[in-house]
């Protein structure tokens, strides 16, 4: 039977078992709005900005693991989407995002909102597609979620021109997929896997570094098994929180620019370096020239490309992470050679050493709210079992230094790209994903701001996101950089004629709390997690002048932090 | 250092702006790219010529290969190889010059492939540093125009690089 294009569109989705679209619909895109409109197995999430639509696909993805799925029109709408895509790419979340088009023999025309989507987004997506035949349109969705899913996940946007959805064809869905120019790796090689294993025994100061990769590629149960069995210690990226329970002692918190001065401190220590999925970004390296220079390196990625960019590795292995850690518990469990304890516990007394600075300890007694205290207290009162999202600055620092993740997937943020007004959006996409999961929004007066036009969105499907705005009237990591690198001379990084959140979360229909003091702190959060579906906005008016300790300032070493 | 780096890519839409978008992102050089339908008309032939340092020209190629696009590279600089390039060359060609440039021509293996009372048009194979070399003979003085294709790339021997 033909189907028409918009036809073929839905049934693909279908195929792939997608629950949620994250869209806006717009005159390109109307045929297959009215073909979604027609069914529903798939529900369509109205956001109020394509960026949103993205962010929160984005979220839904990173959260559950399957991949998120947008609709936006040509023109403004593709361009909307462009900050999600790129957002998405950074931090190699596996999203199909459909763009309209206008039809065919209208490209290339200047046409109402014509822009070149395949143009605009190819530097910042995994692939993209533009459908020219309704005929290509099955097997494109079908090599999209392919290319999106496998491999190192990533964004795939497929371009669909107007004439596409309305032309018919004859409907099949491939069952498989193969490409002859891609082919990800599936296994680790089995003699450098050997290599590094014995590199590994033979630390004395051994480091264990990971970071979204093992997130991505659910191996955090191997990860704590390999990380147990060696009793080394370990430290995640900012992207990696979560993969290995950050209460255990094992654990010496996040490192990089904001890092904790034990996880950095034996990163430059180190003499075995055991890099997994993480990609040495400058957050996480600083001074490149200073890294980690008494280290052999073992890196562990599925992208070749990881490996040697920023530093050069000794040991590289190219595969995904659960299946290379799982070949050496095979070797760790069969070898006689265990790591030599004795210098493995004179390197934890030193760690323990750095450990008892307690570099991020912070005044208890300020009669002004500590936003590091707000994210304690919500640590403490939702015992960790909640999903956060945050946006970018201060506020996410905090978070990830003070939320203790015990699990993967719970800590949803943009770590590669930063960017601010991801937050909200991406915590609608948790939401749909765990209806029932308690969902909180770290966000900042700053970043809330970007994207507040979704608590419409959250109004219409009833999401009850618990929103934790650290209000200093400042935009934070801005005016901390200029008060240790600008003498103060805080540009531009004061936040004027702030709205009353309160009334504005009101005014969308949630509930919003204004919060003033430290002593209100637990009650408010205590009261917002018992409403378990309302949205509320918590508007807790922190310090103005909290700095996110330690730091290691842009191009030092990582042992040149700057402490409280 | 100079390296020579073919690829096989799918002829599609959009596949050498994917090439090209990569060495600008990434702050790569390209001294000359060249493409063209293959045999097999799925497949295009690059060819790209870059500078680099050992580190870079990993990621170059790593990069390259991650492209969904490239079905195939090889950085013929590994092995030996063949490089030759076309170049087409107008010139002033009048008085005892047309003698002169006809010789030139002669000597370096060249054809005069068009002619007018006053101007030659002079086709030339071969190596990049040859192109050089002919142009400096000639001298700036007599050259109106240059084309040049850039480098084409096979390797020397029974190796191959196809699908």
């Amino acid at each position: 039977m033909e189907l028409t294009g918009a036809e073929i569109f839905v049934r693909c989705l279908q195929e792939e078992g997608v629950e949620y679209v994250f869209g806006y619909p717009g005159g390109a895109v109307l045929h297959i709005y009215d073909a979604l409109y027609q069914q529903d197995e798939i529900q369509h999430i109205l956001v109020r900005h394509e960026q949103a639509a993205v962010h929160a696909a984005d979220g839904y993805a990173r959260a559950s693991g399957r991949p998120g799925v947008v609709l936006v029109t040509s023109g403004p709408g593709a361009t909307n989407a462009v900050t999600g895509i790129a957002t998405a790419y950074m931090d190699s979340s596996p999203l199909v995002v459909f763009t309209g088009q206008v039809p065919t023999h209208l490209i290339g025309n200047d046409a109402f909102q014509e822009v070149d989507s395949v143009g605009i987004t190819r530097p910042c997506v995994k692939h993209n597609f533009l459908v020219k035949d309704v005929c290509d349109l099955a097997e494109t969705i079908k090599k999209a979620f392919y290319i999106a899913t496998t491999g190192r996940p990533g964004p795939v946007v497929v371009d669909i021109p107007k004439d596409v959805t309305s032309n018919r064809c004859t409907y099949h869905y491939p069952k498989e997929i193969r490409l002859r120019s891609y082919n990800p790796t599936t296994r680790g090689h089995t003699g450098q896997i050997k290599k590094a294993v014995d590199l590994i025994l033979s630390a004395k100061r051994p480091m264990i570094y990971t970071g979204g990769g093992v997130i991505l590629d659910d191996a955090s149960e191997e990860l704590v098994e390999f990380t147990r069995l060696l009793g080394y210690p370990i430290t995640h990226t900012l992207m990696g929180l979560g993969a290995y329970p950050a209460e255990d002692p094992q654990f010496v918190g996040m490192l990089g620019m904001h890092g904790t001065y034990e996880a950095n401190m034996a990163m430059h220590n180190c003499d075995v370096l055991i890099a997994i999925g993480a990609r040495f970004d400058d957050r996480v390296t600083g001074n490149v020239e200073k890294f980690c220079p008494a280290a052999k390196i073992v890196h562990v990625d599925i992208d070749p490309a990881s490996i040697s960019k920023n530093v050069k590795v000794d040991i590289p292995i190219v595969g995904p992470v659960h299946d290379v850690l799982r070949q050496m518990l095979r070797i760790l469990k069969k070898t006689d050679r265990r790591p030599d304890a004795e210098a493995l516990a004179a390197w934890w007394e030193q760690i323990e050493e750095w450990r008892a600075l307690d570099c991020l300890k912070y005044d208890r007694e300020s009669p002004l709210i500590k936003p590091q205290y707000v994210i304690e207290t919500l640590y403490r009162l939702t015992g960790g079992d909640a999903y956060i999202t945050s946006d970018v600055g201060q506020h996410q620092m905090w978070t990830a230094q003070y939320f203790k993740f015990n699990k993967p997937r719970r800590w949803i943020n943009s770590g590669g790209l930063g960017t601010m007004g991801f937050g909200l959006p991406a915590a609608m996409g948790v939401q749909m994903a765990f209806p029932e999961a308690t969902v909180c929004c770290v966000t900042g007066e700053g970043s809330i701001q970007m994207n507040i036009q979704e608590l419409s969105t959250c109004r219409q499907f009833g999401l009850p996101i618990k929103i934790i705005n650290l209000n200093n009237r400042y935009l934070g990591m801005v005016r901390q950089w200029q008060e240790f690198f600008y003498e103060k001379r805080y540009a531009m990084s004061y936040m004027e004629s702030l709205p009353d959140f309160v009334s504005l979360a009101q005014s969308y229909g949630h509930v919003g709390m204004r919060i003033e003091k430290p002593e209100d702190v637990e009650g408010a959060l205590r009261e917002a997690l018992a409403m378990k579906d309302r949205l509320v906005f918590l508007d807790f008016i922190t310090d103005q002048t909290e700095n996110v300790y330690p730091m290691i300032p842009a191009g030092a070493g990582q042992n040149e932090m700057i402490l409280v | 250092m100079r390296h020579i780096i073919s690829l096989l890519l799918e002829n599609e839409a959009g596949a050498l702006s994917r090439v090209a978008g990569l060495f600008s992102a990434r702050g790569y050089n390209i001294e000359s790219l060249t493409v063209a339908p293959t045999e097999d008309p799925s497949l295009s032939r690059m060819t790209i010529v870059t500078h680099g340092t050992e580190e870079i020209i990993e990621q170059i190629t790593k990069q390259l290969n991650k492209l969904i696009d490239v079905v195939k590279l090889t950085d013929m600089t590994e092995g030996p190889h063949i490089e030759r390039e076309l170049m087409m060359v107008k010139v002033r060609a009048e008085g005892h010059d047309r003698e002169e440039h006809k010789r030139l021509c002669e000597i370096f293996r060249g054809r005069i492939i068009d002619v007018t009372d006053t101007t030659y048009v002079i086709e030339l194979t071969g190596d990049s540093e040859k192109m050089d070399a002919f142009l400096d003979a000639l001298g700036e003085k007599a050259i109106l125009e240059v084309v040049r294709t850039g480098i084409s790339g096979i390797a020397r021997g029974k190796r191959a690089m196809h699908v």
